[in-house]
């Protein structure tokens, strides 16, 4: 079980994965966006989604949790 | 002269607009979005209103309840600051069809420099040297290698609508054209909506120099000398300095009778910023023009001893340039940096609470703000959170001051860039004036740097 976090604050911009999915080590499964900059989420390693724990347009401090894989 | 001016911007350029209002006697109007209501300019102006919700799309891009609170206000004229709608040929037109006078150039003009093709047109019509490359857009991928094998690799492939370092691609040979042209065609379309592309010749290590010209509705074009920018990130300057290291004096009028070529060709009237690329054999290249005051303007200021917002507002007015070019002066050598709410390493933005701000007072130093002890830093906007500028009789002397000034600069709660700004000018490649574009790519090995 691993929890992906936020690298920078900012708005959640989009979220790409929802509950049950399969995600692949360096797949894209958010982004943020902050100040005119997007930056993109991508899992380290793979896993299945067992939690998104942050909406679209939520704002998130650097480090806190956006999804969490089983 | 203008009785009450409405500012369509925020930050500390909205207030940096208020102060010379202020001191010429001329009342005040600040729109805000509901994040900003404590925001330095809105507490300084004469009247405020709130816009819209804080993304710039409901809010400060919002053309038409902007005109709505200008009228609502009786503004006789619309100061748009630099980034936002400054450079918005709609916006422009909107406001003369309103009669407000929009400070600035005309629709027309802004239009023509907004697109780059037909700005590198414009200016290889007026005899102002243009990098080597096309003038038209590029049809596809094949025309785009054609073109790139007749001018020589590496070529910088650029979307016409392009600007701040997006939609702009080097491609070093020609297998990498086809997917280059795609993608950045793709990019530019979703960005700008407008796919059109273009490409120059790369020039070598080159430094960012630019021209400040003053042009009046009566023919009288000036130039305010140079600054250099050659120090950036992703595109973004962070340290400017006037005047530059590497000009002489005969390089200096050649590139000021360019630049005054090039504004008067075009019939431009306001501040305007003719942006070239310098190289290591002092060829320049016009690289873009900028139909706005810009954030650096502050640095052209202080050697000259003038107020380009007063000059801008005179402008607009109708009023003739009161001094010609044999009157401008140069004193010192001015530097500005730019506070940027971000990681120093990663260069991501951070937003977030001030929890102490307490900047250094001293000769020599000049601030603009857009925040205070305090200040909520949203994500809704640019980054940039206030401006430092120091004055010293020589580069030396403003080096050191500046230098001083960083060590007293206290921001807590978020990030800043500080202690890359503390780096860039101890280093002693800045000391010595070598100054390229690729400085921070070069010398700081941070993500993202490019």
């Amino acid at each position: 079980m691993s929890k992906i976090v936020a690298v920078m604050a900012g708005n959640v911009y989009k979220i790409l994965v929802k509950p049950g999915d399969q995600v692949e080590a360096g797949q894209n499964v958010a982004v943020l966006e902050s100040m005119k900059m997007e930056i993109t989420i991508t899992v380290g390693s793979g896993g299945k989604v067992k939690e998104v724990i942050v909406s679209e347009g939520d704002f998130v401090d650097e480090g806190d949790p956006l999804i969490e894989l089983e | 002269m203008f009785k009450k001016i409405l500012i369509a911007n925020r930050g500390e350029i909205a207030a940096r607009v208020i102060r010379t209002c202020k001191s010429l006697g001329i009342a005040t109007v600040s729109i805000y979005s509901k994040v900003d209501k404590e925001a330095p300019h809105v507490k300084m102006a004469d009247e405020a209103y709130e816009v819209g919700n804080p993304k710039v799309t409901d809010s400060y891009l919002k053309i038409d309840k902007i005109l709505d609170i200008a009228r609502l206000s009786k503004a006789d004229a619309i100061h748009p600051g630099y980034g936002l709608l400054s450079e918005n040929a709609e916006f422009a037109r909107r406001c003369e069809e309103a009669g407000i006078v929009f400070i600035g150039p005309s629709a027309d003009v802004i239009a023509r420099m907004g697109s780059k093709i037909e700005a590198r047109y414009s200016m290889e019509q007026a005899g102002v040297p243009v990098v080597p490359g096309i003038s038209c857009a590029l049809a596809d991928a094949e025309e785009a290698a054609q073109a790139a094998s007749r001018i020589g690799y590496p070529v910088m492939l650029k979307a016409s609508a392009g600007g701040g370092g997006i939609g702009m691609l080097i491609v070093y040979n020609e297998s990498e054209m086809k997917q280059a042209f795609e993608g950045n065609q793709k990019r530019a379309s979703n960005f700008f909506g407008d796919g059109a592309m273009y490409l120059e010749k790369v020039v070598e290590n080159p430094r960012h120099i630019e021209i400040q010209i003053l042009a009046d509705s009566h023919g009288n074009t000036v130039y305010l000398w140079e600054r250099e920018c050659s120090i950036q990130r992703r595109h973004q300057k962070v340290v400017e300095e006037a005047p530059s290291t590497f000009l002489d004096e005969l390089m200096r009028s050649k590139m000021g009778e360019a630049a005054v070529r090039a504004a008067q060709s075009i019939g431009y009237r306001n501040a305007g910023t003719i942006e070239f690329l310098v190289d290591g054999n002092k060829n320049f290249y016009f690289l873009e023009m900028n139909t706005r005051l810009q954030v650096e303007h502050t640095i052209t200021e202080e050697i000259t001893g003038l107020d380009l917002v007063a000059e801008q507002l005179r402008i607009a007015a109708g009023h003739s340039l009161n001094f010609g070019q044999s009157d401008v002066t140069r004193d010192g050598h001015a530097i500005e940096v730019r506070i940027y709410a971000e990681d120093p390493k990663t260069f991501f933005p951070s937003p977030g609470v001030i929890s102490k701000f307490a900047i250094p007072e001293g000769d020599g130093i000049r601030h603009e703000l857009a925040v205070h002890d305090g200040s909520m830093v949203t994500p809704f906007y640019d980054p940039m959170i206030a401006k430092l500028i120091v004055k010293g009789k020589d580069r030396d002397e403003a080096i050191d001051r500046i230098q001083e000034a960083l060590a007293d600069y206290q921001v807590e709660g978020i990030k800043t860039n500080i202690p890359m700004l503390q780096e860039v000018i101890a280093h002693p490649a800045f000391r010595s004036g070598d100054t390229t574009t690729s400085f921070v790519a070069k010398y700081f090995n941070g993500e993202d740097m490019t």
